[in-house]
């Protein structure tokens, strides 16, 4: 059942159109992240499901009700959400347990329902020996833990969080955002994510909607986003890529002397002939010292390795197809050493490639 | 999950179609900031908008019938004698401003830079200078260095076998001094935080071209706080055209008329607030001009080098020349708050204060007579507190309301709030008051005499000290505390009810306090406007130095000191040791 939904959504300021138009719409219980560069719109989209933004055009519908409109927006506090913020915002004047309990009270529980569930969710986040501390005398993963605690004590009807991890050092990033969804397969809360971290994106997301300049450039699985991205934009910010001009020519594919089947890149492909832009990620490459025999549908190449950078976990090569103008990102494992000028042979792999838009 | 959440209200659609509600359905949705936002901009209007109005309006008028009239002004520059108080403010105004930046520069580089010792204690001095009713030093000095009776030229006399006085007080130079004396903490403020701004790595870097310490100090750090002694000569400049209290104490002795004596006079039976309104406009205008043209003077880039990040800094090793530095700030600290205070609180205790310590001259007699056979010493007392603590409540409530709408930019137009609220900081109070008595003093309101046209003054004149005060305070605590709390479930009055308001408390006490002491001795707004029972302490003060006795006048001086301390104890106990002395 659709959960949440952002219809036709849009916020402009003056002429600025900040956020254009997105369609996103969260299961019960589903966990997306929205991924984009920086200044992209992804704050205000989400202040816009919070009620903190009134929008300018569309709306967001709650199990069906409909909850922000231009012109009518039902205020924050009634939207049963819950939401982590940047800088944590956790209460200084407050003790941990004060903070976590402070939406409990709101919600006019009794005192020991309010005081267990305090207890229980602190324990939950590993918390439940520093319930008497003031958050100044916390460190910042900590504070990270209060504020998990605090939005999901409640138990919103939605989640949000807007770069909560971006704070805190490289390590501890790492170690919360596994946190962040182990506590979302224990409670299952709808949730949105904002973030500008693809690998936070990937960690934690059902699904990913990658923005771009204030729209939704597509939404799905964190494999799928990788394996079958449909725009440049997407095939570019998520992992690494080579994109090509290629020719779709009588259901052929081909670019500079590689030609293969269409129905390999994608079997729904039809028709005209037209040009076309190809996703080719850089391990989807095979590299060889010695003409490989080729199995069917895997076009090969002779190249020339123009440069190499060795990055500890892979080579990175840049090669030349013979008698060709491009240059492809190749990469290979540490022990696959070639030089600067070496010929090698190329092996294109048509499934592992996407058309882009 | 959602099966716990139901406690909360469920969501309704009531958003849809809301739009087809029209105005109705509008209205429901106007958020009591509105309200509150219609409110400010009355009292504003009241407080700031109005009198100012008034003021211009009534320099225009005949007296009585009201008929435009540009008689005022012929009247107000018509005379020699009045044109001359203007020439002798402007210059009183330079010659207070620049022997302050003498005073206290040299100060303020050696607390901040160098290895000076008693840095504790200067800080006590500037501390001590500047909590000081400005007023009290003047009253210290006439005891001090009066021609014939004084103090220090008795001493002189028997010392020297001299004829002459040392230094008479009741002169040019005398009363420039004084007013330096009260004014050079704000010098000291202003240029040792520049100077704490500079990285030793500025000097060493002129070092290391060959520069001693001298020349680079002269070459570097001082050309690079400039804009701090510069800013600083222009508000004590400010202060001093504005200035009633010493002029008033010791100018009017000496025969020396400035602008703000001058208006006192039109003040005089027959009052003459049409003459007074149209003589008071150079001071405004010199005021607004001068704050003005160092704004856009300041917004120039090239000033606002010093803002590197610190980096390292060390005192500056003098070896023997920090004695001498040393000295300099004791005999400050001599002048500024030992002596005159010291005198003072003697005379205070005195049957006759001429007649030096002793202990048959020592008698309680002075303050016996104050609290317990004065008609308006304990009245007076009552009537400063609770005028300055209305005030103080008033001024920081409005401008925390202004801050808040004006940074969480929650109206349209909130800036012009916050310029209303900032706009009596270029109105001189003796100024403020002019207008305050033209607009309310007569009918419809006729607040002449009452309470209410003193504390609305005070509330007025100190709006800005409250408003730098509670943005700053704002601006500290993250908008996203409160939508933390409004996302929780909390509507915006409790959010900022129990999350912002908490986290303020300290900061808009620091605010309340300073208001309230900064108004407990306003002196030159309420000598204009009070009535036979609403005389504060400051201007029953300058009662008793009219009717010339010096004992119960240095008595009621001690008690005034006596609450001044105890209300800036509170203030550094409750708020930190500096709190009077931040800069926002
Ligand atoms: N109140 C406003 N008025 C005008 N422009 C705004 C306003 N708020 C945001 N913007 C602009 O909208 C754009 C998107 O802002 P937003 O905060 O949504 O970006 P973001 O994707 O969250 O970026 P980041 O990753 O840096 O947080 C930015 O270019 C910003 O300058
Ligand atoms: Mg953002």
């Amino acid at each position: 059942m659709s959960h949440l939904s952002l219809r036709g959504l849009t916020k402009a300021y003056g002429k600025m159109v900040i956020v254009d138009h997105i369609n996103l719409t969260l299961n019960e219980g589903e966990f997306v992240s929205l991924l984009g560069p920086s200044g992209c719109g992804k704050t205000t989209t989400l202040r816009m499901i919070a009620g903190f933004i009134e929008p300018t055009d569309g709306t967001v519908e709650m199990g069906g009700k409909v909850i922000s409109m231009p012109g009518s927006v039902m205020p924050p506090e009634r939207r049963q959400m819950s939401m982590i913020f940047q800088s944590y915002a956790i209460w200084p004047n407050m003790t941990v347990a004060e903070n976590v309990g402070f939406g409990l009270k709101l919600r006019k529980l009794p005192a020991a329902e309010v005081q267990r569930r305090i207890a229980e969710i602190l324990e939950v986040v590993q918390m439940g020996h520093l319930a008497g501390r003031y958050p100044a005398e916390l460190s910042g993963g900590q504070q990270q833990r209060v504020a998990l605690a605090r939005a999901i004590v409640v138990k919103p009807a939605v989640l949000l969080l807007d770069e909560p991890l971006s704070n805190l050092d490289a390590n501890l990033r790492e170690e919360m955002r596994f946190e962040i969804r182990r506590l979302h397969n224990e409670f299952r809360i709808t949730t949105v994510y904002v973030t500008h971290d693809q690998a936070e994106a990937m960690a934690t997301s059902d699904r990913i909607a990658v923005m771009h300049a204030g729209r939704i450039e597509q939404v799905d699985a964190p494999h799928l986003l990788y394996t079958r991205p449909k725009t440049r934009f997407v095939a570019g910010f998520i992992g690494r890529t080579n994109l090509l001009e290629a020719k779709l020519e009588a259901g052929e594919i081909g670019f500079d002397g590689v030609a293969f089947q269409a129905g390999q890149v994608d079997a729904s492909l039809n028709g005209a002939n037209r040009s076309v832009l190809l996703s080719v990620r850089p391990q989807s490459i095979g590299l060889h010292r010695t003409q490989p025999a080729g199995a069917t549908g895997r076009p090969v190449v002779p190249g020339t390795v123009t440069q190499r950078v060795f990055l500890g976990e892979t080579w990175d090569y840049l090669i030349q197809p013979r008698g060709s103008g491009i240059k492809l990102r190749v990469t290979a494992p540490p022990l696959q050493v070639h030089e600067v000028g070496e010929a090698v042979w190329l092996e294109f792999d048509p499934r592992q490639m996407a058309l882009v838009e | 999950m959602p099966d716990t959440a139901a406690s909360l209200p469920e969501p309704v659609g009531e958003a849809r179609g809301t739009d087809r509600l029209g105005l109705l359905g509008r209205l429901r949705h106007v958020e009591p900031v509105a309200l509150v936002w219609l409110l400010l901009i009355v009292a504003l209007l009241f407080l700031v908008v109005a009198p100012l109005a008034k003021l211009f309006a009534v320099s225009f008028e005949t007296q009585g019938t009201g008929e435009f009239t540009l008689s005022n002004y012929v009247t107000a520059y018509g005379r020699a004698r009045y044109v001359d108080a203007l020439v002798n403010s402007l210059t009183l105004g330079l010659a207070s401003a620049a022997l302050s930046v003498a005073l206290a520069v040299p100060m303020a580089w050696a607390v901040s830079r160098t290895d000076m010792p008693g840095k504790g204690l200067t800080w006590g001095v500037v501390m001590g200078a500047f909590v000081m009713p400005p007023y009290l030093g003047a009253v210290g000095w006439m005891l001090l260095a009066g021609p014939n009776s004084g103090a220090a030229n008795r001493f002189w006399r028997w010392a020297t076998g001299a004829e002459g006085p040392l230094f008479n007080i009741f002169s040019f130079e005398g009363l420039a001094l004084v007013i330096a004396l009260h004014s050079f903490p704000l010098v000291f403020i202003f240029v040792k935080a520049a100077l704490d701004l500079i990285s030793s790595e500025m000097e060493d870097a002129a070092n290391i071209l060959g520069a001693g310490t001298w020349t680079a100090m002269r070459k570097v750090s001082l050309p690079l706080v400039w804009p701090a002694i510069l800013g600083a000569f222009v508000v004590v400049f400010l202060e001093t055209i504005a200035l009633f209290g010493t002029p008033a104490l010791i100018g009017i002795p000496a025969r020396i008329n400035v602008v703000t004596t001058q208006l006192w006079q039109f003040f005089e039976y027959p009052v003459r607030v049409e003459v007074a309104a149209a003589y008071a406009m150079p001071l405004l205008l010199i005021t607004v001009g001068m704050i003005v043209a160092q704004k856009l003077l300041l917004a120039r880039k090239g000033f606002v080098s010093q803002t590197g990040k610190g980096g390292e800094r060390r005192p500056i090793k003098l070896g023997p020349w920090r004695w001498l530095l040393f000295a300099w700030c004791a005999l400050v600290g001599l002048l500024s708050v030992v002596m005159p205070l010291g005198i003072l609180v003697q005379a205070s205790f005195a049957k006759a204060w001429g007649r030096g310590i002793s202990l048959d001259n020592f008698t309680l007699r002075n303050y016996q007579h104050l609290i317990f056979e004065h008609e308006m010493a304990l009245t007076s007392i009552w009537n400063t507190i609770w005028f300055s603590a209305s005030a103080a409540t008033m001024a920081v409530l409005i401008a925390l309301l202004v801050a808040y709408i004006v940074q969480r930019r929650l109206v349209p137009f909130g800036d012009a709030l916050g310029f209303l609220a900032m706009a009596p900081f270029v109105i001189p109070g003796i100024v403020m008051a002019i207008g305050f008595y033209a607009a309310y003093a007569s009918p419809p309101l006729a607040l002449y005499g009452t309470a209410a046209i003193i504390i609305f003054a005070f509330t007025a004149r100190f709006l800005p000290i409250a408003y730098a005060n509670s943005a700053a305070a704002v601006r500290t605590v993250h908008p996203e505390m409160e939508e933390a709390a409004r996302i929780l479930g909390s509507g915006r009055l409790h959010a900022i009810v129990h999350v912002t308001a908490p986290l303020l408390k300290k900061a808009l006490l620091g605010g309340w306090l300073i208001v309230f002491i900064v108004a407990t001795r306003e002196l030159s707004a309420a000598i204009f406007l009070v009535g036979p029972r609403t005389r504060t302490m400051s201007v029953l003060l300058y009662d008793l130095s009219e009717a010339g006795n010096f004992e119960v006048l240095a008595a009621f001086g001690g008690l005034l000191l006596l609450i001044t301390l105890v209300l800036v104890g509170i203030g550094m106990k409750l708020v930190g040791r500096d709190f009077m002395l931040r800069r926002n």
